[in-house]
């Protein structure tokens, strides 16, 4: 999917088929994401830590069983091509 | 059978070396099961205990000598005489670092607080601990627990578990 073509509902369906309910918080970390993505970042888990919107720790309570992979697939952007 | 049938599901993890190499290739493989969701416990023994020790944890060095892959920046062979000498072996750890720094890759107490926070879990040897004279005291907050070897196996039970050793 082209960064461009996702929006806040391909957020929700794409959260619904993990099973995740997307609050304001989880939209933040999203948001977070793709600027990195667009940035042409390296996408980690530390700096979702650092980025002021969340813990790691509750970086896993929002997004269970692989936060990283998940949220960038509900970000629509690439999956995450680093080791930490 | 598909690679699939049977999917990972818990990996666990002897460190017994304390280089920075070998400390990290342990931090990185837990740290990286728990991000897929995946159970991860970590066995520090022996000279791998001074990766959770307080005292040495951030002092951790990747060895000059006797190293048989290590080379010059840009390739060059890395004499053996040379790591011998004084700094030499802290210079060379703190390129490490350096190197490791801009890639992202945390310290190992950062190391250490990511993977509890995914849920994995730290664990010392009870027998390394009496060997250097060690108690809980002088280990990092993260570790969970001072255990036997037969007791870390307990905890490794399970269909689509995995022990690594490094």
């Amino acid at each position: 999917m082209a960064l461009d073509d996702w929006d806040k509902d391909v957020a929700k369906d794409l959260a619904t088929e993990e099973d995740i309910e997307l609050t304001d918080t989880h939209y933040a970390v999203l948001e977070f994401l793709r600027n990195k993505a667009k940035d042409g970042d390296n996408i980690t888990i530390r700096s979702v830590g650092k980025s002021g919107i969340t813990d790691i720790k509750q970086f896993y309570q929002l997004f269970p069983g692989g936060p990283l992979k998940k949220a960038s697939k509900i970000a629509g952007i690439g999956k995450p091509t680093s080791c930490v | 059978m598909g690679k699939n049938d049977h999917p990972l599901k818990k990996v666990c993890i002897i460190c017994a070396k304390g280089a920075i190499e070998d400390v990290y290739a342990s931090l990185v493989m837990a740290n990286g099961a728990v991000m897929e969701g995946m159970e991860a416990k970590i066995f520090f023994t022996f000279f791998g205990l001074d990766a959770i020790t307080k005292k040495q944890m951030k002092k951790l060095k990747t060895a000059t000598i006797g190293n048989s892959a290590m080379r010059m920046p840009g390739g060059l062979p890395f004499p053996s005489l040379l790591g011998m000498l004084p700094g030499v072996e802290a210079g060379v750890s703190a390129m490490m670092k350096k190197q490791m720094e801009a890639l992202d890759i945390p310290t190992v107490e950062e190391f250490l607080e990511m993977i509890t926070a995914g849920g994995g879990e730290i664990y010392a040897c009870k027998l390394a601990m009496d060997m250097f004279k060690l108690t809980k005291d002088d280990l990092h907050d993260e570790v969970l627990g001072v255990l036997t070897i037969g007791e870390f196996y307990e905890k490794a039970g399970g269909e689509g578990t995995q022990i690594i050793f490094t």
